[in-house]
């Protein structure tokens, strides 16, 4: 049976409360210091990414596994305004709220697994992954 | 509720008591109430519906005993289902035991309606009362977290350190920045150390943030150093690919320290005994 938790973002807290859930589910798999803190970075990353552009939507993380290894799954999912250019958001530097535009390809680095599934006026869905080694 | 109905409940009262007891009891097993000992659980719930009857007897629900017993639970802690649930059943007894023992009027729907309307009076009252309670724990709570967010504290002359701890959001990184930047002017600091050492997640935001204080300080004339990155911290920075060159940096507050009475040009000897 896969672990499973929701956070819904609708405000600060909710961000906290995401990575919260995503540190004791990263702990429990087994990951190390710095890869739980890359995890629960790179969930910050994305509840603040809803929180601050589409307001509200939902963190899920589960427990994945492969033929051979294990892993844990975040997928941030919201119904905002979606992404223009997706390229242009994984280069770095690029913000369009004047932040230092390294949220996404920040994620991207800190994970193993990293999918963006956006589209305009009607949302976004990230997924990303991250496997224990 | 109704002169008549009142003097018909408080009639049966001591059947009422009795089977609202015995319904009481079979919460009991609740899981925010199962820690209560017995004999305290079953002293409160007496004093409960005695209070609830005192009320009936004045027919005035606001700023009675009633009042004044719930306030008591409040503070030691009481969950508030007790109170709602206690009602509930209060409710059912007094209808069913009037109902059997009274022909007037248990085939008068009125009888229904003014028992309902009267609980569901202090039920809304006391729920009120339970939430004015919580909204104001939560309002206390939230300035004593903005007391301790973001102390500057005069370490040397010159020298001030900021020790961050806990999640930095919005409201505290702007006390952040208001914090530093006043008191660095109010002790004319010159060397400022931000201790992140507290800090569970370092995320864009943050980082973001803590670059615009360091700026910001930079502007009214003294220097940030960043101190007490943890080495996972550390990494992360770098997945981030987050830059942080502009500004310098230290593993530990004491590094920090040495560093600043240099920037200053003081060092700290031992003094011959």
């Amino acid at each position: 049976m896969q672990v499973q938790t929701h956070v819904d973002i609708n405000s600060e807290w909710g961000i906290v409360a995401a990575r919260q859930a995503g540190r004791k589910l990263a702990r429990e798999i087994g990951f190390g210091s710095v890869d739980q803190a890359r995890i629960t970075t790179a969930i910050s990353e994305l509840a603040r990414n809803i929180y601050l552009y589409a307001n509200q939507g939902q963190i899920k993380i589960e427990e994945v596994a492969d033929s051979n290894k294990r892993g844990m799954k975040i997928i941030a999912s919201d119904e905002g305004p979606g992404i223009r250019d997706v390229r242009r958001v994984m280069e770095d530097g690029f913000t369009t709220s004047g932040g230092l535009g390294a949220g996404l390809p920040g994620v991207k680095r800190l994970m193993d697994e990293f999918d963006i599934d956006s589209e305009l006026d009607s949302g976004t869905v990230i997924t990303a992954v991250k496997w224990l080694r | 509720m109704k002169v008549t109905i009142r003097e018909e409940v408080l009639q049966y009262q001591d059947q009422i008591i009795e089977a609202w007891l015995e319904q009481v009891q079979t919460f009991r097993q609740d899981e925010s109430l199962k820690n209560i000992s017995a004999s305290v659980y079953e002293s409160t719930s007496r004093e409960f519906i005695d209070k609830l009857l005192i009320t009936l007897q004045q027919d005035v629900v606001a700023d009675t005993e009633l009042n004044q017993f719930v306030e008591k639970l409040i503070q030691m802690g009481w969950p508030l289902n007790f109170i709602t649930r206690g009602l509930q059943e209060f409710r059912k007894a007094s209808v069913k035991i009037v109902a059997e023992n009274s022909d007037e009027f248990s085939s008068k729907i009125e009888f229904f309606q003014d028992i309902e309307n009267w609980v569901d009076e202090v039920v809304n009252l006391l729920v009120d009362q339970y939430s004015g309670s919580w909204e104001n724990t939560v309002f206390l709570q939230k300035m004593a977290l903005k007391e301790l967010s973001a102390p500057l504290i005069p370490v040397f002359d010159k020298i001030s350190v900021m020790p961050l701890v806990g999640t930095i959001d919005t409201e505290r990184a702007k006390l952040i920045m208001e914090n530093l930047l006043e008191g660095v002017i109010e002790h004319r600091s010159q060397v400022v150390l931000i201790d992140i050492t507290g800090v569970p997640v370092v995320d864009t935001m943050v980082a973001h943030h803590i670059i615009q204080a360091s700026e910001a300080v930079r502007l009214v004339g003294a220097t940030c150093i960043l101190v007490g990155i943890r080495p996972e911290i550390a990494q992360t920075i770098v997945n981030l690919g987050i830059d942080l060159g502009k500004f310098p940096t230290k593993s530990t507050l004491k590094k920090g320290v040495e560093t600043a009475l240099a920037m200053t040009k003081r060092e700290i000897i031992e003094t011959e005994a």
